[in-house]
């Protein structure tokens, strides 16, 4: 009986499940996810990893991308400033990462939205307590939905 | 004497510039007439929309359409276009691309219309009227076109052959693509005319471009002396070159000014702003937040500089509307 009275977005909120995708350096943000899971640690299981060999791999288009196609969340976890694997890689993603994340902000997609973590390989308790925080983070601002909707594109089309 | 090929061209959101630019062929406009017959194109010649709707499928070869999509007239014109062509071009960055009005898709309806006839300094309007699709005058009724929330790239609205890049095209692309689509052999669909390798390729100043670029600061035109010899990214100034497809035999560069990235990506890049973000934030020289932030801040409004032409062609699309106020829209239909 309640469902009638909310509106569709009130609706999807109700069941909302944070998509969040996730690109992990090979060297050590995937091998701290794969201690994780070999240590039996729980963390929400809103996330989608994807193995890059390094954070600079991480092509800017990749975080719109997977915005585009329906992601609420995109995280990015590299090698501590210093660590890298390919000696420099990790600075480019920082410096790429601060320039969009004003592109972002200009688009109107909230902070909480894109993350950018150094995460070594022995951190398997950061990455659980991090993916944890970013899904009630994402979950709190509902889904971002870029994919157009009937819903939306009609609205869209309203003429003055 | 065998019919001559008919071509169309037609102006939605755009300056106007790009009919410029088929005026700007010079001389080589009398070859074009001498070629094809000229069967729509009201900036010039009188024919009506009835005339095109009287028109059979198909009928016309080609249609030129410049300018992005912008109101409910512009997308009935593009489809009419699309029926009646054979081939649709999207010419220049607004159709191609959404181009400088796509920039709107950083505001909605609601804030332009206020802005423009309401608060702008230079607006009498002492009985705040806003456009209308609707109005009654003296018995009379008169239907007007909507204005879209977002504008669109031509080819989010209908379904476009090739583009033809540039802001506007240059003489030369466009009488290349004019060649090329009066031959025998036609590109693959969705082909962009124009070469398809970055700018930086054909730019008289690439032998100065560094191997390693370390920026400190980025310059606008107007804060410094250009040398009009050297890379003008080694300069600090933020060329768009090396995400933009070449083409333009780099005029802007040779004028001693920077790309701004017109004739947009090419086609192994789908998002130009990410890709010039990409390249140019790896070239900041620093390794702490603060001095990275320091740096970027030279760029005082990124969306609008990486996006200049590209907005609504971008994978973000526009800027997110609030979600209540767009459910409201839709609830009051």
């Amino acid at each position: 009986m309640r469902n009638r009275d909310l509106t569709p977005s009130e609706k999807s909120q109700a069941t909302f499940e944070p998509r969040i995708v996730a690109f992990f350096c090979n060297w050590c943000t995937y091998l701290a996810a794969d201690l994780a899971g070999t240590s039996r640690m729980k963390y929400a299981p809103n996330v989608r990893v994807i193995r890059v060999m390094c954070s600079g791999r991480v092509d800017p288009q990749f975080v719109l991308d997977a915005f585009a196609h329906g992601a609420d969340g995109v995280f990015i976890g590299g090698c501590h400033p210093g660590d890298c694997h390919y000696q420099e890689g990790n600075y480019k993603t920082l410096r790429r990462f601060h320039l969009l994340k004003r592109v972002l902000q200009q688009m109107g997609i909230e902070d909480e939205r894109c993350r950018l973590e150094w995460i070594s390989a022995a951190e398997a308790e950061r990455v659980r307590s991090t993916i944890n925080d970013m899904v009630e983070k994402v979950r709190a601002l509902g889904p971002l939905d870029l994919i157009p909707t009937e819903e939306k594109v009609s609205a869209e089309e309203v003429a003055v | 004497m065998p019919e001559k090929p008919k071509v169309a061209f037609y102006w939605c959101a755009s300056c106007g510039g790009c009919e410029e630019a088929v005026v700007d062929l010079a001389e080589a406009i009398l070859d074009v007439i001498a070629a094809v017959d000229i069967v729509f194109w009201p900036v010039a010649l009188d024919f009506k929309r009835k005339d095109v709707e009287a028109m059979p499928e198909g009928s016309i070869l080609v249609s030129f359409v410049n300018g992005a999509i912008r109101t409910s007239e512009q997308a009935e014109m593009a489809h009419l276009l699309r029926s009646k062509s054979k081939l649709l071009v999207a010419l220049g960055a607004c159709a191609h691309l959404g181009g400088i009005p796509g920039l709107a898709n950083l505001f909605d309806r609601e804030s332009i219309l206020k802005a423009v006839y309401l608060e702008a300094p230079s607006t009498v309007n002492p009985e705040g009227s806003l456009p209308t699709t609707h109005h009654k005058d003296d018995g009379h009724s008169v239907e007007l076109p909507g204005f879209y929330n977002t504008v669109q790239a031509l080819n989010q609205v209908v379904e476009v052959d090739y583009s033809v890049p540039g802001c506007p095209p240059t003489p030369r692309i466009f009488r290349t693509a004019l060649q090329t689509l009066l031959g025998d052999e036609l590109p693959a669909k969705g082909t962009v005319l124009a070469p398809d390798c970055a700018l930086c390729d054909e730019c008289p100043r690439k032998d100065s471009k560094p191997e390693q670029l370390s920026i400190v600061e980025f310059k606008r035109p107007q804060q410094l002396l250009i040398d009009e010899q050297k890379c003008l990214l080694a300069q600090g100034l933020l060329c768009m070159g090396p995400a933009t497809r070449a083409g333009c035999e780099a005029l802007c560069v040779r004028g001693n000014m920077p790309c701004s990235g017109c004739c947009g990506p090419t086609s192994r890049v789908k998002d130009q702003g990410a890709k010039i973000l990409s390249s140019l934030a790896s070239l900041v020289a620093g390794k702490e937040a603060a001095e990275i932030d320091r740096i970027l801040a030279t760029i005082p409004d990124p969306v609008g500089t990486f996006y200049r032409y590209s907005l609504p062609a971008s994978l973000l699309h526009r800027k997110q509307l609030d979600r209540a106020s767009l459910h409201e829209a839709a609830a009051s239909k």
